[in-house]
């Protein structure tokens, strides 16, 4: 029992950056947009953030530093999505190409240096709760930042208006465009939101999680984080439940390999890859394929006049 | 503010327009590379040297720039046929290297033994992986609704881990000092020079039919055409009788079987074993060819070596000016990016309008 709340906590800190990701990119879709660029995105958060922290001396600059970046990312996307109407999927490709290349350009100097933990945020009282206290309510600020982020997605999305306009653009931009509705502005908030929070992402990994910098070190999160968006079909509790499962089968193989339980290491590394596969064929064969994508996502808006 | 940039569609498009823009895109993303360049404290006009004229000039290097090209080139007219089909297989690096995989077991295999079938029969392991590692996704999207994006890609990872695994393990060459690669292929399993001291291989020449036969099916057959509708318009090609499913189904073997048929060719005509890496991001770097050549089979030709030559002058800048290859793989997005822009400034003219919220 004692090493619970250590095990609780490796699988929110796994968990985390892949949800505050697929948040992101939630909102995007909502929208109407497919962002296939968060993998891009987040490893240059990553790069940026660690650069900035080792610069500033600051891991909480850091953070931030690396938001900003993946903002500035999608802010490209943004503009030739919107403005030139480009293929979103193609799109989002070459901005994934690209942050991995300018990733390895900024990250160059700052391979390897190590940086220290930041300090941990303690919720009086609740923390002191036995076994779960200490792993619920004792963490780095962004883990409590991304439950915010949660609570603010969710109801942002369900219950401002803002949030029913950005739905709407999403189900339909024709529609919405008909209405009245600044179809190419909300996109752009969606966007850049989207953006910001891979940003977040990946310095969360190259800050809290990993604390060094290593080229290509998002390995592919950036894609399970839209799986995990698919998976979610339009429902924020069926996103944080999929991110914190993958949170979960993280550690577990990580567990496993530094347990030798006979299996080759390269297996138990495949199985996040392989678990996404098999959670989205679970999603198809429990009957609810295609369900909850945006109407209008990924088709670009040509408005006439 | 607001956006007052708008699309208008063109009426025509002149053909000098639509062959002009990939040359403009790549223009731009030149220029650009070479601000970076310079941004980074070194000499726009050495790289360009470096990256563009010495590939060019120097008959060593020239010959690298074939060679280099012809993955690229198998693997993109693969891709044009799934991308024509609005079908997205963006895991064609995952099909390179289950083909070399294969390619090379069978190698590996009939090691020390020789024979004229040894090579014909690690082409068709080598396409056969590619092909069947392809199905995957073609399969999971036409059964269950699966988007292939998100399949495709996520094979690549296991591609690369499963290559790790045999070259560290089964496979590991037992005299190779510990080192995670396999034995050195026999003379027999190994792609020949096709000139006395030159490294061009027969790979090359695979490629340029492939190449051949693209352009054949998309002109005079009815799959060909069939492919296209598709994209273009998949209500009316439902309409005509094409079939959805098989067309998606043939598009990613077509594609699977020219990806891993590439994956053979760089074992057994380059690297000569199977040793981690050997992919390269090839199979991501071919998206872009095909895109920079707007699709076509033509255009996937000659983009292809326009990429080689910028990835062996990569090579040498790594090495005389001290470049890293980031740069190149960053310049290679942003490529991606000009050339979407230019095909849509292609279709659309921006207007600047002036006017109120």
């Amino acid at each position: 029992m004692e090493m619970l709340p250590f095990i609780l906590a490796t699988v929110f800190t796994a968990a985390t950056p892949l949800l505050i990701a697929a948040l992101g990119e939630h909102v995007t879709e909502r929208a109407g947009v497919l962002n296939l660029g968060v993998e891009g995105m987040m490893i240059v958060g990553a790069a940026t953030g660690f650069a900035a922290a080792v610069l500033t001396d600051s891991s909480v600059f850091g953070i931030f530093a690396g938001a900003l970046a993946g903002m500035a990312l999608s802010a490209v996307f943004a503009l030739m999505v919107l403005v030139f109407a480009t293929n979103q999927v193609a799109t989002g490709l070459a901005l994934t190409i690209m942050g991995l290349g300018l990733a390895g350009l900024i990250g160059q100097g700052f391979v390897g240096q190590p940086r220290a933990a930041l300090p941990p945020v303690q919720i009086p009282l609740l923390s002191e709760i036995p076994v779960l206290g200490k792993a619920l309510f004792t963490g780095d600020f962004v883990f409590f930042l991304s439950l915010a982020l949660i609570g603010l997605v969710a109801w942002g999305l369900n219950r401002t208006r803002f949030g029913l306009l950005l739905r709407a653009v999403g189900e339909n931009h024709g529609s919405a465009h008909a209405l009245g509705l600044p179809v190419k502005r909300i996109r752009l908030v969606a966007i850049l939101f989207g953006g910001l929070l891979a940003g977040l992402a990946g310095a969360y990994l190259s800050l809290i999680y990993t604390r060094f910098w290593s080229p290509g070190m998002s390995a592919g999160r950036g894609w399970i984080a839209l799986a995990l968006v698919v998976f979610a079909g339009g429902h924020v509790w069926r996103l944080v439940l999929g991110a914190y499962l993958f949170g979960g089968i993280t550690v577990a193989q990580l567990h496993a390999q530094a347990g030798a339980i006979g299996l080759p290491s390269q297996f138990l590394s495949a199985l996040p890859y392989l678990m996404t596969i098999a959670a989205l064929l679970f999603l198809s064969i429990s009957g609810r394929k295609g369900a909850g994508a945006a109407g209008s996502l990924g088709q670009p808006f040509v408005p006439e006049r | 503010m607001s956006f007052n940039i708008a699309l208008v569609p063109r009426r025509e498009i002149s053909l000098v327009r639509q062959m002009l823009t990939p040359f403009l895109a790549l223009v731009v993303a030149l220029l650009i590379g070479g601000l970076i360049v310079w941004l980074m404290g070194r000499s726009p006009v050495k790289a360009f040297d470096v990256f563009l004229r010495e590939p060019l000039t120097d008959p060593w290097a020239l010959q690298e720039v074939l060679l280099k090209s012809t993955p690229l080139m198998l693997i993109s007219i693969g891709l044009i046929f799934c991308f024509r089909a609005n079908r997205w297989n963006i895991g064609a690096e995952g099909q390179f290297l289950l083909g070399g995989i294969l390619g090379g077991g069978v190698a590996i295999a009939t090691h020390g033994m020789a024979g004229p079938w040894i090579l014909p029969l690690m082409m068709l392991a080598g396409a056969l992986g590619g092909m069947l590692y392809a199905a995957i996704p073609a399969v999971l999207r036409n059964r269950f609704g699966i988007s292939e994006i998100l399949t495709s890609l996520m094979l690549v990872y296991v591609a690369e881990l499963l290559l790790d695994y045999l070259v560290r393990g089964p496979w590991r060459d037992p005299k190779g000092f510990n080192f995670p690669q396999s034995v050195p292929f026999s003379d027999a399993a190994q792609l020949q020079p096709l000139f006395e001291g030159g490294r061009l291989h027969a790979g090359f020449v695979l490629a340029l039919l492939a190449v051949l036969v693209a352009i054949l099916v998309f002109r005079r057959s009815l799959f060909g055409f069939a492919v296209k509708a598709s994209g273009e318009a998949p209500r009316a090609a439902n309409f005509a009788g094409f079939n959805e499913m098989r067309i998606t189904l043939v598009v990613f073997l077509i594609s699977g079987a020219l990806a891993g048929l590439a994956g053979m060719i760089e074992v057994s005509g380059q690297v000569g074993q199977l040793r981690p890496g050997f992919g390269q991001g090839l199979g991501f770097t071919a998206i872009i060819v095909a895109f920079l050549g707007r699709l076509s089979p033509v255009g996937a030709m000659l983009s292809s070596f326009v990429i080689a030559v910028l990835l062996i002058g990569a090579e040498s800048a790594q090495v005389s000016l001290k470049l890293p290859f980031d740069l190149t793989r960053f310049f290679m997005g942003m490529l991606l990016i000009t050339v979407l822009a230019g095909e849509s400034l292609n279709r659309y003219r921006l207007e600047f309008r002036r006017e109120a919220a």
